[in-house]
């Protein structure tokens, strides 16, 4: 397997499927004679010129709101959004376009659409620009809501979204783009709903999408190392469809549970998970579910304190510790 | 026309000779009577069936306008697409819709043509290149622009009429896709629809311009023009130059038609008479501009009908709508279960997506 970066990982599952299916093209600011701003689609416009891969005005609400109506017409783009935190000024696209236009129409109408990007705060760029608004997307029936932790996950969760027939809105990270990962020669894909336990364990269970299953990861190699605690690490990967299975097989087994989110708790994406054990597994548990979240106030901008504003992985062991 | 505020005038120049009209049959004339009829009777079957309180939510009113629809629609073909906002009864009959899918949506059935999940202002019908009926003001402006994308894209020479109200005008997504259309030369029209009012507010109270809104599309290099909505031959002939722009060089053109509504914003818009309009305006364009009534005039004048055959024509298309009425009220309402079926595909057609992780959180 190759060790490459999680950008290049994206890069291939929109070079493959784009010489897959002649309908599939990129669309987005910068996405094509500047490789991206994030370097995403580093040469994809040269390779497969304008018509497959083009660049858009500032313009976000016009352009996915005209990706919606191509895709009405049986193509299938892939929207770059250069942060997901600019969703906010096409949000009628999104959520009364594409995310209704199947419904209202009695299901004659499809909206196979991709809209990726990143989706973190930590990088010390404000409030505005720091928005994780995955529980925003996944509270609409009609969208489906992934979230990529590795360059595997990455590459094959593309590839799914790309191919599904509905409204993916793909969560990136701009803080995981340079890490790399091993990623197979061979073609695969990773279907949405299926969650990846990062780490088996007894113990404890931790639940996180994103970045925060990493940090979940890390704090769970460190109970193993300092404490000797198991903890499984479960990646959810797919929001919505959600792998409910995983949780409850996992929490089953552990009997405890710590959620990591970098959503803001106020219905963040680990309330409705946690809503979700004590609904169908209340007898399971031996200890209340516990929650690491962002810290719940916009995005700090100083870079010394944001960090701390997101999950880390000090938090989690303290939450852990707290119900073993 | 020279002016939005201005009123509708005899038109200068007689477009029933322009190519698009004079190749027109009498068939065809007739067919174009026929339609303003039944989109006349149609929504004065709703409007009757509304007030007796058998449908929820809102009817926005398309009387007065029906020559807009019909005229434009008039003139698609196998690529050529539309796309409208919420007063869309009109566009969805001009385009072949039927009247029971219609009505039995408006009365929320599972027969309707949205199976009762969209209501009045969501009627669709790709089958037709119909895309809606769509809610929110000026939200549609840029999926017409898709549509005409996705004809470029795929090589077809086609088009998409897309159509928005003044008031849809001062919305920012609107001139998005003017900049959008213009500088990727794509094949669309964008009519303005001008009856002059946004819900309860005047062009002149919403709307900064210089002698009309089509004219801001100069700022983006496309062109523009207006004509007068009460007549089918010139809506015909300035949509078809349009349309001709797109089908030929793949540019964009705005087209602003100037028209009227006999009645409301909704039906709800108590204001509308003697509020912010006032009932003598009203009457003067219900007498002098009905468009069915212009060109029924028209038809009789040019010899295609005579007037008892017009009438025969009311007559047949309001028994339909009666018709229709019957089948909406003896259709069933939609299942509980259909709440949360066509929310997504892959789960409908029960695909190994929809299989796979759950996609639905009830309680």
């Amino acid at each position: 397997m190759a060790l490459i970066e999680y950008r290049d990982a994206l890069n291939q599952a929109f070079a493959e499927e784009i010489e897959r299916d002649p309908n599939v093209y990129l669309i987005g600011e910068e996405v094509a004679e500047y490789d991206g701003a994030y370097k995403v689609t580093r040469g994809l416009w040269q390779k497969y010129g304008d018509k497959r891969v083009m660049d858009a005005p500032i313009s976000e609400a016009g352009f996915i709101g005209m990706a919606v109506g191509s895709s009405m017409l049986g193509l299938r783009p892939v929207i770059e959004l250069m942060f997901w935190s600019f969703c906010t000024v096409a949000y009628d696209q999104i959520i009364n376009n594409a995310g209704c236009v199947r419904y209202m129409s009695g299901g004659l109408i499809n909206c196979p659409i991709v809209i990726r990007g990143p989706a973190n705060g930590g990088t010390n760029v404000g409030a505005t620009h720091s928005h994780t608004p995955e529980n925003w997307l996944a509270n609409i029936p009609g969208l489906k809501v992934v979230s990529a932790a590795t360059a595997y996950d990455a590459k094959g969760l593309m590839k799914a979204a790309i191919r599904d027939n509905d409204p993916v809105m793909f969560m990136e990270n701009t803080l995981l783009y340079g890490e790399k990962g091993e990623v197979p020669e061979e073609e695969y894909v990773i279907p949405l709903g299926k969650a990846d336990i990062k780490r088996a364990g007894t113990d404890i269970t931790f639940i996180g999408h994103g970045r925060a299953a990493l940090t979940a990861l890390e704090a769970a190699n460190r109970l193993a190392e300092e404490c000797g605690i198991q903890a499984e690490v479960i990646d959810l990967r797919s929001i919505r469809p959600l792998d409910e299975n995983a949780i409850i097989s996992s929490v089953s087994k552990t009997h405890r549970v710590v959620l990591v989110d970098e959503n803001k708790p106020f219905c963040g994406v680990s309330a409705q998970i946690a809503t979700l054990i004590q609904e169908k597994i209340f007898d399971e548990l031996d200890a209340p579910i516990r929650r690491v979240c962002t810290l719940d106030a916009p995005a700090i901008y100083s870079p010394a304190v944001e960090k701390l504003q997101l999950p880390t992985v000090e938090r989690v062991i303290e939450k852990a510790l707290g119900i073993l | 026309m020279t002016s939005a505020t201005a009123e509708p005038e005899v038109s200068p120049v007689d477009y029933a000779k322009a190519p698009i009209n004079a190749s027109l049959t009498k068939a065809d004339k007739i067919e174009f009577l026929r339609q303003l009829y039944v989109i006349r009777n149609f929504e004065r079957v709703a409007l009757k069936n509304y007030n007796e309180g058998k449908m929820g939510g809102f009817l926005h009113l398309y009387i007065g306008q029906e020559s807009v629809a019909v005229g434009t629609c008039s003139l698609m073909g196998e690529n050529d697409h539309v796309i409208t906002a919420y007063r869309d009864h009109g566009h969805a009959l001009a385009v072949g819709m039927g009247m029971n899918e219609c009505m039995a949506e408006l009365f929320g059935k599972a027969t309707g043509c949205s199976k009762g999940k969209g209501g009045s202002m969501h009627f669709f019908a790709p089958d037709k290149n119909y895309w809606g009926g769509h809610g929110i003001v000026a939200g549609q402006t840029p999926l017409g622009l898709g549509l005409a994308f996705a004809t470029k894209y795929k090589g077809l020479q086609g088009s998409c009429l897309a159509f928005l109200g003044d008031g849809a005008v001062n919305q920012g997504v609107y001139y998005e896709c003017l900049n959008l259309a213009s500088l990727w030369n794509l094949p669309i029209v964008y009519i303005i629809e001008n009856n002059r009012y946004s819900m309860g507010t005047s062009l002149e109270r919403s709307s900064a311009f210089k002698n009309c809104l089509a004219g801001r599309a100069d700022g983006f290099g496309i062109v523009w023009d207006i004509a007068n909505g009460e007549d089918i031959y010139e809506v015909r002939a300035k949509t078809w130059t349009a349309m001709q722009r797109a089908h030929n060089e793949s540019r964009p053109t705005v087209l602003e038609i100037d028209t009227y509504r006999h009645y409301g914003h909704s039906v709800a818009d108590a204001k509308h008479k003697g509020g912010y309009r006032t009932a003598e305006e009203i009457e003067k364009y219900k007498i002098q501009h009905d468009p069915v009534l212009v060109w029924r005039r028209r038809m009789i004048e040019e010899g295609v009908v005579t007037a008892e055959e017009a009438d025969a024509i009311d007559k047949q298309t309001r028994a339909e709508a009666t018709a229709s009425v019957k089948f909406a009220e003896e259709s069933p309402d939609p299942t509980v279960e259909s709440i949360q079926e066509d929310v997504y595909f892959e789960v409908d057609r029960q695909t190994e997506a929809g299989r796979t992780g759950r996609h639905f959180f009830n309680d």
